[in-house]
């Protein structure tokens, strides 16, 4: 596979009057760890809206593994074998974590919309969900109703349903928002860990994290990149140490 | 000629009905995101409210007094039934009306029994008010406008000169802030309810007095009701008017046209006999179909088009 | 398994659920044996037939998140196919076994489904509730339009005995009828329940409670509603097909907003939240429609009635009141709170014989004037013109009024307590 794993070529955004994304070009290949950070309100996770087909791009195109998903839904665009979570939490909160896992197991595995199956002899998805269980340190939590996790606990179930369907391409949007210093290391362990040999965009505050993790860093400052590179040349980006790091980083 | 001023005077005092009913259920949606199943019950307890009331004072006495009882009834149950259930979210509201509604029905059935009752339009609204060619427009037609325009000043004068109106406006165009008030304010829920049901029970009185006053006259209304509302727009008073008149306008047109798909092939030339297929498809006229055209439109409107005519709001 | 006690949780093991379907079926098998008369053969059949079509409901309300004012277009639609496809093998015209024809009625509802289902599971929540009322409101204008395929007023009549007998099988008798509704009650209800553990089926959960997460793991939620109502429609279809044989007429009356309507009170009153409460609903239902319409023409008035309480009170239906019920006697909890209940419900027996006494004598001086103002109530001969019957209803409303709101505030207080305890113990 030569092709990039996720291209963005030219693609914008607006609401209404106002561009929240103005031209963003950007080309991840095939296995990076990549971060995409910038000052709140910069567009992230509109960025994030648009590539999983969440809103409709108002210009510009979207390649997954050299295809066009442009204009895609976010149902056509995961069956492609991108995935992603989300900012604020968004599991089924009166579901099980087994059952929130099983569920986004299900379409990957052939299922579809089975109705001539029954779930407990479904081997291969019974497993498959309780891999991705023990791999988020939930297994204790098994018939636990989503909704009653803790915070640390229920984002760690929005990873895990990310990541269970297999996707190839994965981001997440600030996984470790919020969460303890102990936390924050469990968490980036896991992300370590499940994007083993898959590629991950991830948007992130903690510069900690970003330097741990990626492999390239991408800056994004009022809908627009202003520089995309290795961490250590991010570190010493003039425009960069402006623009975000100095005054946000410690 | 004859038949298009009868069937638009006809279309217009009917859609100004419509729109008595349907501004308190817009009034109600948008203010508290309740969809009133039980707004046609309130209008049917409107007309009985104003039949017993009329027995013992008279038809204009109670033309003002049975909104009123409805009104405070309707107060009632937002305060007792509706606010119990608030917090279970809007498909238990739905069902708390819907299950109203149902009661309501028989509520009346029990008090009033089965059959219709004689409300009767009274002898000064008697007799027809002026006549257009050989077709007389009754005096009650035309009375059933007048109130349902003073209705339209009246609710246009409460919402933009009152501060309740203010912050019923408020909530019209940003629904967001609603919600926001939603639990500082009760009492305006309560009052906007109230005076929604009023409405409805006004608009009871006259459709009672004009049409029939019966246990059923309540069923076909709700669905009427909704494809106003929905094509008006949902959160919209203009719209709901402009939707109003025009499903009374399409419900007098429509009656009086022999219009059919066979005939339409006839005028381009397709000859249409009883061996053609799909006959009795092509032979239905637009006058058999009529009950249907709002239902068609409704679905249609909801499918293709869900903000309604005017709305800036979908779902 | 570790870190949740499994006491807390209510799930019923693999033996349990042999049991519980033997019993039902031998519960099935067991009532006409033991209430013959043909009163009761006529209940149960019905409650054969309410209980699929409740169940069916329930795919759509509570295990898919879909509020449907129109679900009697698909039952009433199988119901009409039924009848028609019954009157051609009747003729001779088709080969076709009476044993199968609720097959026939459910692949009508499910063509209905199909057809219509595309349409209105476009949408979802309030606006999808709205679609299936415009659905309900043309089908039922269709079906007093069209006489060919709905026959008008009068409906289409049938005879359900065609063919030669089978094991001396003619269905002419009214129980042999009840075992053909009472087999594809219960094979229904084990597909229906078989149903809720498959992929779609639990999928169509993940789509009720969070549509937008469902599309970004996979799934089209217009897909999964759009599928979810045809296998509903087409267990609809079935007990409209039954119905066809157990009335041998079929009225446009079937397609009706009210016969959408009952259903929904029927699954709602049950409890949307457990299998089996549909199953409860649909048996209360029957009771209020056919045994109760037999003693007082109030009967759509004590439904509504209850319906109303249900909502604001019990929105878990009364499966959920059982359930709770049996999570306290687990936790030997039961006996401290159930003195509490008989309190509060012997003084609700006293304001349901107040409420009684003042609908009946309401009705008595409306409706049913013309036979006089003299009634009989729970064989007490009275005249309702009278004040003293009044003052009877108006003491026995005050007397259970106050009864009962101390009862209530008891049964709070004690299960405010149990709560607390358990919470503590739990932590
Ligand atoms: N649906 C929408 N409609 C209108 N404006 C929007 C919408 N979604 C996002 N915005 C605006 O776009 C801008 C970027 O928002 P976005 O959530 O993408 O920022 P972000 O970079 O993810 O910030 P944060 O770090 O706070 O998560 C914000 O000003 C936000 O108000
Ligand atoms: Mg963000």
């Amino acid at each position: 596979m030569n092709a990039h794993a996720l291209e963005l070529k030219a693609v914008s955004k607006s609401f209404g009057n106002t561009a929240i994304i103005r031209g963003v070009d950007l080309a991840i290949a095939q296995g990076e760890r990549h971060a995409l950070i910038g000052p709140n309100g910069a567009g992230k996770s509109t960025l994030f809206n648009l590539i999983s087909g969440r809103y409709p791009v108002s210009g510009g195109k979207i390649l997954l593994n050299g295809d066009s998903i442009t204009g895609l839904k976010p149902f056509e665009i995961n069956r492609k074998g991108l995935s992603r979570s989300f900012q604020i939490t968004n599991i089924f909160q009166r579901m099980s974590v087994f059952e929130n896992l099983r569920c986004a197991v299900l379409w990957s595995l052939g299922y579809k919309y089975s109705f001539w199956h029954q779930l407990k002899e479904l081997k291969d998805a019974n497993r498959s969900a309780e891999e991705v269980m023990e791999a988020i340190g939930l297994k204790g939590r098994r018939d636990t109703p989503a909704g009653v996790l803790s915070y640390a606990e229920q984002r760690a179930l929005e990873i895990g349903i990310t990541i269970a369907g297999g996707a190839g391409v994965i981001l997440l949007d600030e996984p470790t928002a919020g969460m303890s210093r102990t936390e924050t290391a469990d968490a980036v362990e896991l992300i370590r860990k499940v994007s083993q040999g898959k590629t991950l965009i991830m948007v992130e505050h903690d510069m900690g994290v970003i330097f741990d993790l990626a492999d390239r860093i991408s800056v994004l400052v009022y809908g627009e990149l202003i520089a995309s590179d290795k961490p250590e040349n991010i570190r010493g980006n003039q425009a960069v140490q402006e623009a975000y790091l100095g005054t946000e980083a410690h | 000629m004859e038949f298009f001023v009868i069937s638009l005077l006809n279309g217009v005092s009917y859609g100004l009905l419509l729109f008595m009913l349907s501004s308190g259920l817009t009034l109600i949606f948008s203010l508290m995101g309740v969809l009133n199943f039980a707004h046609a019950a309130f209008y049917m307890m409107g007309a009985y409210a104003a039949y017993s009331l009329g027995l013992k004072i008279g038809f204009f006495p109670a033309l003002i007094l049975a909104p009123l009882v409805v009104g405070l009834l309707g107060a009632l149950v937002e305060r007792y039934g509706l606010r119990t259930v608030h917090p279970y979210g809007h498909v238990a509201e739905l069902l708390f009306t819907f299950g109203l509604a149902y009661l309501i029905d028989e509520i009346v059935k029990v008090g009033w029994g089965l059959t219709a009752v004689p409300f009767r339009v009274p002898a000064a609204l008697h007799g027809p008010l002026f006549t257009v060619y050989a077709t007389e427009f009754p005096k009650m037609r035309g009375f059933m406008m007048l109130v349902a325009l003073l209705m339209l000043l009246a609710v246009y004068l409460l919402v933009t000169r009152t501060r309740i109106g203010l912050v019923i406006q408020a909530a019209l165009t940003h629904p967001h802030m609603a919600e926001a008030l939603g639990h500082n304010v009760p009492r305006v829920f309560m009052l906007v309810f109230g005076g929604g049901t009023a409405l409805a029970g006004l608009a009871g009185v006259i459709g009672g007095v004009a049409f029939i006053t019966s246990p059923s006259m309540a069923d076909s209304l709700v669905p009427i009701m909704f494809v106003v509302v929905v094509v008006g727009g949902m959160v919209s008073l203009a719209g709901s008017f402009l939707a109003s008149l025009l499903i009374g306008l399409i419900q007098s047109f429509a009656i009086g046209l022999d219009w059919s798909l066979g005939g339409l092939l006839d005028a381009l030339g397709v000859a249409v006999n009883a061996h053609t297929p799909l006959y009795s498809l092509l032979k239905l006229q637009l006058s058999a179909v009529a009950p249907t055209l709002p239902y068609l439109l409704l679905v249609l409107m909801l499918i293709f088009r869900p903000k309604g005519l005017l709305g800036t709001r979908a779902d | 398994m570790a870190g949740v006690p499994s006491k807390l949780r209510y799930r019923p093991f693999n033996l349990g659920r042999w049991l519980t379907w033997g019993l039902t079926a031998l519960v099935m098998v067991v009532l006409p044996q033991i209430f013959t008369q043909g009163y009761a053969i006529t209940l149960m059949s019905q409650m054969g037939i309410m209980i699929v079509f409740a169940l069916s409901y329930n795919m759509l309300l509570g295990q898919g998140g879909m509020l449907s004012f129109g679900h009697a277009v698909y039952s009433g639609l199988g119901a009409y196919v039924a009848v028609h496809i019954l009157n051609l093998a009747g003729a001779g015209k088709i080969w076709m076994p009476l044993s199968l024809l609720p097959l026939v009625g459910g692949l009508g509802g499910a063509f209905f489904g199909v057809l219509f289902g595309y349409v209105t599971t476009k949408r979802a929540g309030t606006t999808f509730a709205m679609i299936t009322l415009g659905i309900a409101v043309l089908v039922d204008t269709w079906a007093t339009m069209s006489r060919a395929f709905f026959g008008g007023e009068q409906g289409v009549s049938t005879d359900r005995v065609i063919g030669k007998p089978f094991l001396g099988i003619t269905y002419g008798p009214g129980v042999q009828v009840y075992y053909l509704i009472a087999v594809w009650c219960l094979v229904s209800m084990a597909l229906m329940y078989a149903w809720s553990h498959t992929p779609l089926g639990r999928i169509a959960n993940a789509v009720r409670d969070n549509p937008e997460r469902a599309e970004f793991i996979g799934y089209d939620t217009q897909r999964v509603r759009w599928f979810t109502l045809i296998i509903s429609a087409f267990f609809a279809g079935i007990s409209g097909g039954l119905s066809t044989i157990n009335f041998e007429i079929v009225t446009p009356d079937v397609v009706s907003l009210s016969a959408s309507g009952g259903v929904l009170l029927a699954t709602f009153i049950g409890g949307i939240g457990f299998f089996f409460g549909p199953i409860l609903g649909a048996v209360v239902f029957s009771f209020f429609a056919v045994a109760l319409s037999n003693y007082t023409n109030a009967w759509q008035f004590y439904l509504g009635l209850f319906f109303v309480l249900m909502v604001m009170y019990a929105p878990g239906g009364i499966a959920s009141i059982i359930v709770m019920q049996l999570q306290l006697i687990a936790r030997k909890r039961f006996w401290r709170i159930a003195p509490h209940y008989l309190a509060a419900g012997a003084s609700g027996l006293v304001l349901l014989a107040a409420l009684i006494l003042t609908v009946e004598m309401t009705y008595q001086l409306s409706e049913n004037s013309a036979n006089g103002t003299v009634m009989n109530l729970f064989g007490v001969n009275f005249d309702c013109a009278k004040a003293l019957p009044w003052a009877v209803a108006v003491g026995l409303w005050i007397v259970g009024g106050i009864l009962f709101n101390l009862a209530r505030q008891r049964v709070a207080r004690v299960w405010g307590e149990i709560q607390t305890e358990l919470l503590q113990a739990r932590a």
